[in-house]
């Protein structure tokens, strides 16, 4: 099986007046190329700091990142934009949509910058998938949480990431609303192959997927991979 | 992809950054555009001025030969003597002779008088455009009769016509016409001392060419066969220059008129960039606000590969484009202000203006503002670079220090070298644009002091005690993101200019009314012979006037100093003389005794002398100081062509501020008693009635008298201060303009920033009224501290003006520094609650689906 997310002796430590605080330590883990796993953790766990240097979004402090056998540390913040453009996709919380793009545009964002052609038919062929084909043309604010969050998704898989990391894709939606935007990131993930990180609390979630990584004050208190394994 | 960290390279796609800074800027231009728009007064002000500058030089280049009136013009202030009147009859294919002086005239019919300036004219003057007249034909009907023709200033004021008298010393002229305009003739100038031609063949019988009297002779040239003029005056120069002669041709004119007028357009220019500044300083701060909000944007774009030169990029083009699009409306509507420029300056031009659309002066204006838009957008716009993905994570407080990047320095060492070099562009002096620029700095450095004092006093100010509203309205000044200072500096510098022009303007007219009080002279005559001293004296007290002053005065020119001529001083660049000291005319006195405004600095008073020897003579303190002259110096003076050798005795410093006669040098008795000389007489008249009938009196009697009252000079000074004020509250105009506009820019910009807080506050449930006092009390302090900036700075400039380049008391008008508090404190309020309006009218939750 080939791993595409590979963690070793990961740490990250804050300077803050004058106190050194270590958010991660020592976090060793590997992610199996089309497999779902889910990070979970309360709050300040360190789940979304683990989750933004996994992703190239953050320089790690000790430790090393290896996504599709690149090494992060090595890169400079701009090689590293060019590998998310290349090979990661991602969701979040609060959508991150860009306000001023329309839905259509923000899902050609990606491809534009790859250079790409025919994007967007591509585009509009994602924007379908996710159910929103007639909203292309309407700004963020004129969406709904539930479409924002869609279009989102439309965003992250229009590059055809070898991974995405979706960070509590489903925390700023209601229950109905969750449970379509967890079908459709999961159906749209089998799909494409991909390989899903995703960053929760909600339990309910991440059982959705094949394996459990549980933090608890930066550091790995349990793997559960029974159901990868299975 | 090769996962070789050296193959990350990808081409920059310049048409999708285009592409993607337009669709960014879909939901902010109007923002943009109102940042951008700090800058639109100041490019137009400096398009304007352009445009009036290129029009002007090719106005004047075009017309330079009405400016002289002819090929070669000479001119003397004293006789011409035998051999050089050779020379000068021997010039030119025709030729005219100009004799000018100042005199009083008398309007019979009416019987008032007033001082002009006499010009008995001979020969076909001008040859080039002619002596404006109504009718047309008095300019040249005139000189063949005993006729005149009257200023038309001196026609309205007197309410004299066409065909009524007035008297020039012992002649009645007929008035042939109205004087619209001489050649080179302003209408300042011709407000001062308004003009009255006369035929030369009159001059005489009129007995006003008394010895002593300032004649200044002219002698104009017309050239019809070809003839090089420049060859010709080079060859004249040495011969006219060694007799005091002075001269000009249609080239030299054209020269010296456009480097005056480039000179002002210049300094003007330097006006409107400060306007421009003003703008760009708005412009930075609005930018880095305008950044702080795309943070997220920028952030996301990282997370989706955007590299951090191409996020700087996407925003770099939408400022330029911004920037471009404020500059070519600037320069637009600097093209329609240059119209009004020949109306502000109609005054002080010798020519009419026409108001061409330059192209130059558009090309510059749009290349500037591009330029200054681009630098000042950079120091918040490089701090993109630093914008980390992980942002879309969470807002990390790091990167919210936009403006800790150190390339910083060096977009603020552009921004300098920038500024130095437009302003020598504008003053040729690499030297003077450091200055500025300092001066610049500086100013700006004192007002962003003042407003940072200010909002810490207004924070320790503060009282618990207080309600809610005022310490909200109060804490606005200061919390993060306010705008206090941006406003301050922009407010503040306008409000100075203002103010100051006001200050100095009721100084110098409080100063001149002052000497007019009490038993103070309020009238001068000179030009009294000595037959008439006694009898001008009588007239004087016959009117019941006092004989404040009556003193002798002698014309006089300096000779040598040290035994140092002229020519030493042309040839010895060591000597540190002035180099007019040799060429200058002396009127001075001799007495026994200091008058009460005069001190003695050094050596001793001599009050008796006799014509053996060296005379032991008194100097002014400037006028020693700077020719380097000290006690001891030898001075040879010509008395009227007698030699008369004198030693520095003493050194007195002069207060020129009171009305009187002052002298740079003074004589003792007893040596140039007898000398040819003429009188003045210091009186004071107590009513304007009373001054007219005296004015009338000796006029009738004594026409060869000049009399100048204070209500005259005031008048003048006034009508001149009050023209300089149009001009000066024209250019700070676009300074007060810019600061508005950065005004309503800020307050927009805080709209968006306190959007979410109004709306919180009214779903807590704060009345509408409550929202209303908070930004009222908010915006009425911003525009007092602002206001209160510029009045405390202006106070303190028109302070040092008044101290050291006016040497008058301050005495500052209170009201106009009180309007302009209140006014501005209005305005600002009105503007603040009108950007507001959105937050009182509609519903909370509306402006929070909306603003997402």
């Amino acid at each position: 099986m080939e791993t595409i997310l590979n963690i070793t002796n990961l740490g990250k430590t804050y300077n803050s007046a004058g106190k050194t605080l270590a958010v991660l330590d020592n976090i060793n883990f590997s992610v199996i190329a089309g497999s779902t796993n889910a990070i979970v953790g309360p709050s300040g766990s360190g789940k979304t700091t683990l989750l933004g240097l996994c992703a190239g979004l953050d320089r790690s402090s000790t430790g090393i990142v290896e996504l599709n056998g690149i090494k992060l540390g090595e890169l400079s913040e701009d090689q590293r934009a060019q590998v998310r453009n290349q090979h990661v996709g991602f969701i979040f919380q609060n959508f991150q949509l860009l306000p001023t793009l329309t839905a259509l545009e923000n899902v050609m964002v990606p491809l534009e910058l790859r250079g790409e052609k025919n994007i967007k038919t591509r585009s509009l062929d994602l924007l379908d998938k996710v159910g929103l084909a007639d909203r292309g043309h309407h700004y963020p604010a004129q969406l709904s949480g539930g479409e924002q969050q869609r279009v989102s998704l439309a965003r992250a898989f229009s590059n055809q990431p070898k991974i995405l990391f979706a960070d509590e894709p489903t925390g700023n939606l209601d229950a109905e609303t969750s449970e379509k935007v967890v079908k459709l990131i999961f159906d749209l993930n089998r799909e494409a192959g991909t390989t899903l990180v995703l960053v929760t609390h909600d339990l309910d979630l991440a059982a959705k997927t094949q394996r459990i990584i549980r933090i608890k004050g930066g550091k790995v208190v349990s793997d559960d991979k029974t159901i990868l394994n299975a | 992809m090769d996962n070789t960290p050296g193959n990350y390279k990808r081409k920059l796609n310049i048409p999708w950054l285009f592409e993607m800074a337009w669709r960014d800027s879909r939901r902010n231009r109007s923002r943009l555009f109102l940042f951008i728009s700090s800058i639109i007064f100041g490019i137009a002000a400096l398009v304007a001025i352009y445009s009036f500058g290129f029009n002007l030089k090719k106005d004047v280049d075009n017309q330079a030969a009405t400016l002289i009136g002819s090929d070669l013009a000479i001119y003397s202030n004293k006789p011409v003597n035998p051999p050089m009147q050779h020379l000068i009859d021997s010039l030119g294919d025709r030729r005219s002779q100009e004799k000018s002086f100042a005199s009083m005239i008398l309007f019979p019919k009416s019987g008032g008088t007033r001082l002009v300036q006499i010009r008995a004219l001979q020969g076909e003057f001008p040859y080039y455009g002619s002596l404006e007249t109504t009718p047309v034909s008095a300019g040249t009907a005139f000189k063949k009769g005993k006729m005149a023709l009257v200023d038309q200033t001196l026609m309205l004021q007197f309410n004299v016509k066409v065909n009524d008298s007035i008297k020039v010393g012992n002649v009645t002229f007929l008035i042939a016409g109205t004087l619209n305009k001489a050649p080179g003739q302003t209408n300042v100038a011709s407000n001062i001392a308004p003009i009255v031609y006369i035929p030369m063949q009159y001059l005489d019988q009129t007995n006003l060419l008394e010895k002593g009297s300032r004649i200044n002779y002219n002698f104009y040239y017309k050239y019809d066969h070809k003839v090089d003029i420049n060859k010709l005056t080079k060859k004249l120069e040495p011969r006219l220059d060694k007799a005091g002669l002075n001269y000009d041709t249609i080239d030299t004119k054209k020269e010296n008129t456009g480097r005056a007028f480039g000179d002002l357009t210049r300094f003007l220019s330097l006006v409107g960039f400060i306007a421009l500044l003003l703008g760009c300083v708005g412009v930075a701060s609005a930018i880095h606000i305008y950044v702080r909000e795309k943070i997220a944007s920028i952030a996301i774009m990282r997370c989706l590969g955007v590299k951090a030169y191409e996020a700087f990029l996407i925003y770099l083009i939408q400022i330029t484009g911004i920037g471009l699009l404020g500059s070519v409306i600037g320069a637009v509507l600097g093209s329609v202000v240059q119209h009004l420029m020949p109306l502000i300056f109609k005054d002080f031009l010798p020519i009419s203006i026409s108001t061409d659309t330059s192209w130059m002066a558009i090309a510059q204006g749009v290349l500037l503002g591009v330029i200054i838009s681009i630098l000042f957008a950079l120091l918040p716009l490089i701090a993109i670079r630093n914008i980390s993905p992980l942002n879309t994570l969470r807002i990390s407080y790091e990167n919210l220090n936009l403006l800790r990047d150190p390339l910083r320095w060096f977009v603020y060492l552009l921004i300098v070298a920038f500024i130095i070099t437009f302003t020598y562009f504008q003053l040729d002096n690499w030297l003077a644009s450091v200055f500025f620029t300092i001066g610049i700095f500086i100013a700006f450095l004192v007002l962003t002091l003042i407003a940072k004092l200010l909002m810490y006093l207004v924070k320790i100010f503060i009282k618990s005690s207080w309600s809610y509203l005022w310490r909200q309205g109060f804490a606005n000044l200061y919390r993060p993101n306010n705008q206090t200072v941006i406003l301050i500096v922009s407010i503040g510098l306008s409000t100075a200019f203002i103010c100051t022009l006001f200050f100095i303007q009721s100084m110098l007219v409080k100063q001149v009314a002052l000497s007019a009080s009490a038993n103070q002279a309020n009238m001068i005559l000179f030009d009294i012979q000595n037959k008439q001293e006694k009898d001008v004296a009588d007239i004087t007290r016959t009117h019941h006037l006092p004989v404040i002053q009556q003193v002798p005065v002698v014309t006089i020119r300096l000779d040598k100093i040290n035994g140092k001529t002229e020519a030493d001083l042309q040839k010895d660049t060591s000597l540190k003389f002035n180099k007019y000291v040799f060429a200058n005319e002396y009127r001075v006195t001799y007495r026994d005794t200091l008058t009460v405004t005069e001190k003695l600095t050094d050596g001793d008073w001599v009050g008796h002398a006799t014509k053996k020897g060296e005379v032991p003579i008194s100097v002014e303190e400037r006028w020693a100081k700077h020719n380097h002259l000290k006690v001891g110096d030898h001075l040879t003076f010509n008395v009227q062509g007698m030699q008369v050798a004198t030693k520095i005795n003493s050194i007195r410093v002069v207060n020129w501020n009171k009305m009187q006669t002052n002298f740079l040098v003074v004589f003792p008795k007893g040596v140039i008693d007898d000398a040819p000389q003429f009188h003045v007489l210091l009186t004071h008249v107590p009513t304007k009635a009373a001054s007219a009938k005296f004015q009338q009196d000796v006029v009738k009697k004594f026409p060869n008298i000049s009399m100048i009252d204070l209500g005259f000079i005031l008048s003048v000074l006034d009508d001149l201060m009050n023209k300089l004020g149009d001009i000066i509250s024209f250019m700070a105009m676009f300074s007060i303009i810019t600061g508005v506009v950065v005004l309503i820019a800020s307050v927009r910009i805080s709209k968006y920033q306190r959007i979410q807080e109004s709306v919180l506050l009214r779903t807590m449930g704060a009345s509408r009224k409550q929202i209303l006092a908070i930004t009222g009390i908010e915006y009425f302090f911003l525009g007092a501290l602002s206001a209160a900036t510029g009045i405390l700075i202006a106070f303190a400039g028109s302070w040092l003006l008044a101290k050291y380049s006016f040497d008058i008391p301050f005495n500052a008008n209170m009201l106009p520094a009180l309007l302009l508090f209140l006014g501005i404190g209005i305005l600002t309020i009105l503007i603040g609650l009108f950007n507001s309006r959105g937050i009182l009218n509609k519903p909370p939750l509306e402006i929070l689906r909306r603003d997402v």
